[in-house]
Formats: C-alpha cells, sequence, structure tokens
C-alpha cells in the first residue's frame, strides 16, 4: 500500500460547507483527492455523501436553494470562483446510482459529451466510442451493435455504457454515486473490475452504502456521519483499527 | 339489514345515478346530432369538383375551392407563426423561469389570453396588424391574429410535453459539460416532439373553425382570384358557412350543408390526427 | 467552442422574450382596445354608455347605450348557465365515477368532439333546426330568440364544465371515497356528501369558466338570436348581444367614426369581463390546490 501522501493531489477540499435553504448538509469537511487512487466515501442515509458528491462536480448549482461555504480546487484553480462549471463537468464526470442511458443509439450515447463539446471529426469519434468501451469493459459485448438503442441493453451492460459516456470526456476525475445499487452481483463485479482498472489513469471517488464494496476497491476510505468527516486513511486503518468510536460502530455494523 | 333506510337509499341510488347518465346523454347526443345531420345532409354535393372549382350564381351553385385553398393556407400560416414562439415559451416556463412572482404572471397571462373572446381579437387583430402595421386585411394579418389566439394552447401542450421528459435525461447532459441551451435542444426537446405536435394540431384545428377574428382581418366575401401572396385577402370556409347561412337569400341547403361538411370534416380530422399521433407515441415511447 | 455561446445567447434570449410575450400581449390588447375606443367617451360619458337603453348606432344623433346589449348577453348566459351546469357537472361525475372501460372512453371522445365543432357549424344547424323548432314548441312569431342562444350556447358551454369537473374529481384522493364506503355510504351518497363539497372550488372554477366561454361566443349566438336591439323581458324574445353586435356591425363602421369607437369600447368591456372571470376562476383552482 502506497502512503496517501505520495501521490500527486488533483482536488483540495478546504472547510466545505453546504447549505440547502436553512438545511446544513456539510460541516467544514476536509480533504484531499489524489491521482491514481480509489476513495471510497461510506456512511449512513444523510450523511452528506451524495451533497459532497454533487458539490465535487457543481451540479448542486442546479438547485436553486444550494449555499456553500469554503473552497474546492481541481489542480489548484478554484472550482466555483475560477472556473466555468461545464468546464469543471468535462473535467470531473459522474456515473449516477440507476443507470441512465438516454434514449439513444449506443454510439451516440458515448459521443454525446464530445460531439456537444465540438468534436466533429467521425473518425476521431469512432476512435473515441472504441476506446470508451473496451475501458469500460463494454466494447466486446456491443461492438456489432453499436446503432442499436441503448434502452434494449440489460441493467449491468448500460451502466458500464454510462460509465464509457463519462469516459469519453476524457475526465481527470471520475465521481461514482452508489453506482451498483441496482445491479446484479456478476455485474457488480464487473463495474468494480472497471473502477480498479480506472484507477491506473485517473482519480476516482466512489461513494458507496456497501461496506463491503468499499474494502474490496478502495484504496483510501472516508467515514461520514451527518454531513461531517469523520475519519479519512488507508482502508486497511479505516476496517481493523479505526481511530473514531464512531468509525467502528459503523464498519462493524452497530448502525446504518 | 334490509331496513327502510337502506332500501330508501338504493332506490335514491338508482333514480340519482339515472339521472346522471341522462344528463350525459342529452350533453352528448347533440354532439352526434349534429354531425350526423351535417354529413347526412351534405354528403349529397360533396365531391372533388365540389372541392375544386369556383362557386358560380352568387355562391348558390358550384364548389368552394377558393374558401377551401384559403383556410388551408391561413391555418398552415397561423402554425408556422405561432408554432415556435409557442414552444420557445414553453421552454422559458419549464427549463429557465426562476422568480415565481414574474412565472405566476406569465400563467396568469396565458390563462387570460385563452379567454379572451374570439371577436375581441378580431378588433384586437384590426386595430394592430391591419391598421396600425398596415398590413391591411390580409392573410398576414388574420394569421397573426389567430396565432396569438392559439397560443396558449400551444404552450400549455408543449409545457406538458417538456415536463414528461424525465429530469433524469437532463441532468445526465448537464453531468457531461453541456450548457443548458444544449441539454434543451439535445436532451430533451427531441422527446418533447410527439407532445409539442399533437398540441401545435389540436391548435390548429381550432384556428380553422373560427369565424370572428377573422371577419375583420383576412376574411372576403368574394375573390375573383386565389391569393396570391400574404398580403392578399382569402376567402375562407367559416365565413363562406356564415355568409351562405346568413347573408344569401336561397342557397340550396345542400350547398350549405355541404360547406359545413367540409369545414367540420377539416377540423375533425386534424383533431383525430392529433389524438392518434398522441397515442401512437405514447406507445412507441422507450422510457 | 466559445464562439457557439454567441448564438447560444441569442437563443436563450428569445426564449426569455417569448417567455414573458404572453404578457405583453395581453397588456397589447387592452392597450389597442383602450387606443380605439376611448374617443368614444370625448362625447358620450360613461353613465350614457353604459346604462343607456337605445342602441341607435345609425340615427341622427346617435345614441350608444349598451344596456340592452349588456343585458341580451347576461340573458343569453344566464340561460346557458342554467341549462349546462346540472347537465354538464353530472355528465362529469358520470364519467368520472361510473362510466368504466370502454364506455368511459366513448363519453370522453363524445365531449371532445362537442368541443371541436365550430361555433359557426353550431349556429348553421341551428338555425336549420332549433331555431324553427323553438317557433313551433313555442307559438312565436320567430324562432330567433335568447332561449335559441342558451341552448345553443349551452352545448358549447357543456365540454368546459365536464372537463374541468372531471379533473377536479379524478384530483380527490381515493382516501375520501373509500373512507365513505367503509362507513358504508353508497356510491351516490359518497357522490353526493363527499365528492361534491369536496370539488365545489374547482366546480365553481369550472362555471366561471364557463360563463367566460359563453359570454365572449359570437358567431353562433349572432346566428340564432335576432339581433334585435331592445332590452328583453323574457327568454323567448329575440336580443343582441354585445359580442353579436361587434360582428354585425363593424363592417359598416367608417375608421375613427364614434360608432367604430363606441364597438371597441364594447370590445373593451368584454375584454375586462373575461380578464375578470379568469382571475375568479384561477382564484377559485388555486385554492383548491391548498
Amino acid at each position: 500500500m502506497v502512503s496517501p501522501t505520495a501521490l500527486a493531489t488533483k482536488m483540495h477540499v478546504k472547510d466545505w460547507s453546504v447549505w440547502y435553504g436553512r438545511i446544513q448538509a456539510l460541516t467544514s469537511v476536509s480533504f484531499e483527492i489524489q491521482e491514481r487512487d480509489i476513495l471510497g466515501v461510506i456512511g449512513p442515509a444523510n450523511s452528506g455523501k451524495t451533497s459532497l458528491l454533487r458539490s465535487l462536480n457543481r451540479m448542486n448549482d442546479v438547485d436553486p436553494t444550494f449555499r456553500s461555504a469554503g473552497q474546492i480546487t481541481l489542480e489548484g484553480r478554484d472550482l466555483y470562483r475560477e472556473l466555468d462549471s461545464r468546464q469543471v463537468r468535462r473535467r470531473v464526470g459522474i456515473v449516477f446510482a440507476l443507470p441512465l442511458p438516454l434514449p439513444l443509439s449506443i454510439r451516440d450515447n458515448v459521443t454525446y459529451g464530445p460531439r456537444l463539446r465540438g468534436e466533429r471529426n467521425a473518425a476521431r469519434l469512432e476512435e473515441l466510442t472504441e476506446r470508451s468501451l473496451r475501458a469500460a469493459s463494454l466494447w466486446e459485448e456491443v461492438k456489432d451493435r453499436l446503432d442499436l438503442t441503448a434502452m434494449k441493453l440489460s441493467g449491468g451492460q448500460q451502466q458500464r455504457l454510462c460509465i464509457a459516456r463519462t469516459l469519453a470526456m476524457d475526465p481527470e476525475v471520475i465521481l461514482f454515486d452508489e453506482p451498483c445499487s441496482g445491479l446484479d452481483p456478476i455485474s457488480t463485479a464487473k463495474v468494480e473490475e472497471t473502477m480498479l482498472q480506472l484507477k491506473e489513469h485517473y482519480a476516482v471517488v466512489l461513494v458507496t452504502n456497501n461496506t463491503k464494496q468499499a474494502s474490496r476497491v478502495s484504496d483510501r476510505v472516508a467515514f461520514f456521519l451527518m454531513g461531517e468527516l469523520v475519519e479519512l486513511d488507508r482502508v486497511d486503518v479505516i476496517f481493523t483499527a479505526p481511530k473514531d468510536r464512531r468509525t467502528e460502530d459503523y464498519v462493524t455494523g452497530r448502525f446504518g | 339489514m334490509r331496513s327502510p333506510s337502506w332500501r330508501r337509499a338504493v332506490w335514491t341510488q338508482r333514480l340519482a345515478l339515472s339521472s346522471l347518465f341522462l344528463a350525459t346523454m342529452v350533453a352528448l347526443v347533440p354532439a352526434v346530432v349534429v354531425i350526423g345531420l351535417v354529413l347526412a345532409r351534405g354528403m349529397p354535393v360533396f365531391s372533388w369538383k365540389f372541392l375544386t372549382t369556383m362557386p358560380t350564381h352568387g355562391m348558390r351553385a358550384g364548389g368552394i375551392f377558393p374558401a377551401v385553398i384559403g383556410t388551408l393556407e391561413l391555418v398552415a400560416l397561423t402554425g408556422i407563426v405561432a408554432l415556435p414562439v409557442g414552444v420557445l415559451a414553453a421552454i422559458y416556463l419549464t427549463e429557465y423561469a426562476r422568480d415565481h412572482g414574474l412565472t405566476r404572471l406569465v400563467r396568469l397571462a396565458i390563462v387570460n389570453l385563452a379567454g379572451v373572446p374570439s371577436v375581441v381579437y378580431g378588433l384586437f387583430g384590426l386595430g394592430l396588424f391591419v391598421i396600425f402595421c398596415r398590413f391591411g386585411a390580409s392573410l398576414l394579418a388574420g394569421a397573426l391574429t389567430l396565432a396569438i389566439m392559439i397560443l396558449p394552447v400551444i404552450i400549455t401542450a408543449s409545457e406538458e410535453a417538456l415536463r414528461s421528459v424525465p429530469q433524469s435525461f437532463r441532468e445526465v447532459s448537464l453531468s457531461l459539460g453541456a450548457s443548458r441551451w444544449q441539454t434543451v435542444r439535445y436532451a430533451v426537446l427531441p422527446f418533447a416532439v410527439p407532445g409539442i405536435m399533437t398540441g401545435t394540431i389540436l391548435g390548429m384545428s381550432r384556428a380553422a373553425g373560427e369565424t370572428a377574428p377573422i371577419l375583420f382581418t383576412v376574411a372576403a366575401f368574394y375573390l375573383p382570384r386565389l391569393p396570391t401572396s400574404i398580403f392578399d385577402q382569402a376567402m375562407v370556409l367559416p365565413y363562406h358557412l356564415y355568409v351562405i347561412s346568413t347573408q344569401i337569400p336561397n342557397v340550396p341547403d345542400v350547398q350549405r350543408y355541404g360547406t359545413a361538411m367540409v369545414l367540420l370534416g377539416l377540423v375533425l380530422s386534424l383533431n383525430i390526427v392529433a389524438v392518434v399521433l398522441r397515442a401512437h407515441f405514447r406507445r412507441k415511447r422507450q422510457w | 467552442m466559445q464562439g457557439s455561446s454567441w448564438h447560444e445567447r441569442v437563443i436563450e434570449g428569445l426564449i426569455h422574450v417569448c417567455g414573458i410575450a404572453s404578457i405583453a400581449l395581453v397588456v397589447l390588447i387592452f392597450l389597442f382596445l383602450l387606443r380605439e375606443g376611448l374617443a368614444l367617451f370625448k362625447t358620450v360619458s360613461l353613465e350614457a354608455f353604459l346604462g343607456g337603453r337605445h342602441w341607435y348606432p345609425i340615427s341622427e344623433p346617435p345614441r350608444f347605450g349598451i344596456l340592452p346589449l349588456i343585458l341580451g348577453s347576461l340573458w343569453v348566459t344566464a340561460g346557458a348557465i342554467i341549462l349546462s351546469v346540472p347537465l354538464g357537472v353530472g355528465s362529469a361525475f358520470f364519467i368520472a365515477e361510473i362510466a368504466k372501460g370502454w364506455m368511459k372512453e366513448v363519453l370522453k371522445t363524445g365531449i371532445e368532439l362537442l368541443a371541436a365543432i365550430p361555433s359557426v357549424v353550431l349556429g348553421f344547424v341551428g338555425i336549420a333546426i332549433l331555431v324553427p323548432s323553438v317557433k313551433q314548441s313555442f307559438h312565436l312569431v320567430t324562432g330567433l330568440t335568447a332561449l335559441t342562444g342558451s341552448i345553443t350556447l349551452a352545448l358549447m358551454a357543456m365540454p368546459t364544465i365536464v372537463t374541468i369537473t372531471e379533473d377536479v374529481l379524478t384530483a380527490v384522493p381515493r382516501p375520501y371515497r373509500e373512507a365513505a364506503l367503509a362507513l358504508g355510504a353508497t356510491k351516490w351518497q359518497t357522490m353526493y356528501r363527499v365528492l361534491l363539497p369536496a370539488a365545489r372550488s374547482g366546480i365553481m372554477a369550472a362555471i366561471m369558466l364557463g360563463i367566460g366561454r359563453v359570454i365572449g361566443e359570437t358567431m353562433a349566438v349572432m346566428m340564432v338570436t335576432g339581433n334585435a336591439t331592445r332590452i328583453p323581458h323574457t327568454l323567448l324574445q329575440p336580443v343582441r348581444t354585445m359580442t353579436a353586435t361587434i360582428a354585425a356591425e363593424m363592417g359598416e363602421t367608417v375608421r375613427g367614426s364614434e360608432h367604430y369607437a363606441a364597438l371597441f369600447a364594447i370590445g373593451m368591456v368584454l375584454f375586462l369581463i373575461s380578464f375578470l372571470v379568469n382571475v375568479l376562476a384561477d382564484l377559485f383552482l388555486n385554492r383548491k390546490r391548498v
């Protein structure tokens, strides 16, 4: 296991707090997201995990009651004050909990983002499609039916398609929001395998309700409780010798 | 358990439900009667010739070709004007509107536009398009007037269509770096097209049947030639029917019923097309 | 990529413009009616206009009292509402609560069909069928009466009343019905004691909108009510409504004349009435949702 400080920091979260109207969802959270590292985020429902994720790619902007304090930087540049939300979302991609293909062909799903960004060259788009589908472990299964509608794929295939779609944007950070919650065990295994492969090139943040999944896949784990970051450490430390009593209670199943 | 009060209640119910059934019949049977009558009495004169030849003998005989063409042109022009404005307004309401006071005002305005009497639209069209804009009585003035009149229909239908597109499509699009407009254009609008089309066709069917708004803005009693530009007046079916049933004596009944039949047929066909399209797309929907 | 944001800003600007266009249009309609109609009040006072009992626009000197026209509209509207509300509400109850399956679909289609018939066609059939039968049934000189107008307009108001009442009824939550039935009420008792009160403000809104529809109707009423500009005393007399007056006389006026302005002034009155009716209906519908 590599010590956390040896990897380059991709994003830095400093004293980040979030409110929706009067309800506070996150309180003064601070941590780092590192390259070539999978950070698992665990915690019971309503602990702020999703708010955190949506802050990282500015999806919270869509909510008119959203307010924040603190700072998040991406390679040193402030996400909210220096960067444009579209730039952020292209560099920080997300895969949602339910498989959400658009009712378009498989190819059009994957190339949706790049085409909106202005990519017109058909050859480049084809190459991008293949590369992304391979990286998402879906190429072999769909390479002969790229024009078929994505809605006919199975749940697991659709989720890998969503991963390919996000990868096609060539992001630097990939966020996973409980990506296996709707999937069967075999598809879950495939998605987890894909995440481990993605670690080679991206910074990954995985929010999950499944502590076993977190222990299988993550390098570091952050435990959130009621909007607070309680503890963040290497995966082996969190699961065998957590420093905070609350962390221990959660990972041993005493609540949550 | 069969107490007298229970028996009374059962009899009251039977009476009441029968009355309700009767009420429904009284409300609906006239529709069937009207349609049936017009069809039955208009059929004898109905033919391709009726639709494609000019009227003769001071409207008492011959065909209704110019009125048919005029109506088709007017309705098409109305649709062309109303559709983009209506869709953009609906997009505003569903995707962009934030300030709640202003939005409420917009909705109130739409409801009001829907309630304005048709003859008041005629006056407005006269004042604004015919006189102030100097378009004169013309297809353009009539179409613009009718377009404003059917705007609420198109906005309401389009809004419903846009709202029926799952929110997740927008989220996915935004999360891939699309702008708000790109999201609307590529992840929402294409999937709302069926509902928008249905609403527009229904609006156009309404426009086809209206008389009062076009009385002073486009309708001509008799034109020797067909309109050649949008600045020309035109003969239209509803006005033609009105004139031959109230202003001209001794028009054979069959001519009148025939004209009514063509108008009714046009309006009902458009309605049927809209309903069929709606059902078809609902079945084909993938989400 | 950044170049597209110019093009995007134009489209988003257009969207905002179209968004508030409806407000602008309502204001515009009001202003244009005002522009042409206000000229009347240079020579005729508001009281003489609204309360004057004689509408003789082409006599010398002309009289522009619209009381007979207002009353004509009111009589015809009242008659239409009296006919259409019980029938319409009753039909809505039947369709929403009793009819099932294909019968329900057929009835709903029937209502849509009724709504689609253009008013000039209804007016035409009215002249052909209703007018002679009213004349015969009541032994009148002419069948062109307010009653004939009311019957025709009742048909036109019906779809509005039925669809809105039906919407309101389907919006009443199921637990209301189930609770009543569980307590031993019959279906009719449920409808009468539970659903009717629950749907009351929605039904009021439906009536308001029905009134608005009927008062604003022009062609059908013009064709069957006879166009006599006298104050009516019974429903069996010919009357003239405000809408019919505008439609019938506009073609004969000179632009800028008093008569012309008077017709626009009537348009103003109609506009204000429909505005009021719509605001009230909106209030009723929104109170219901709370």
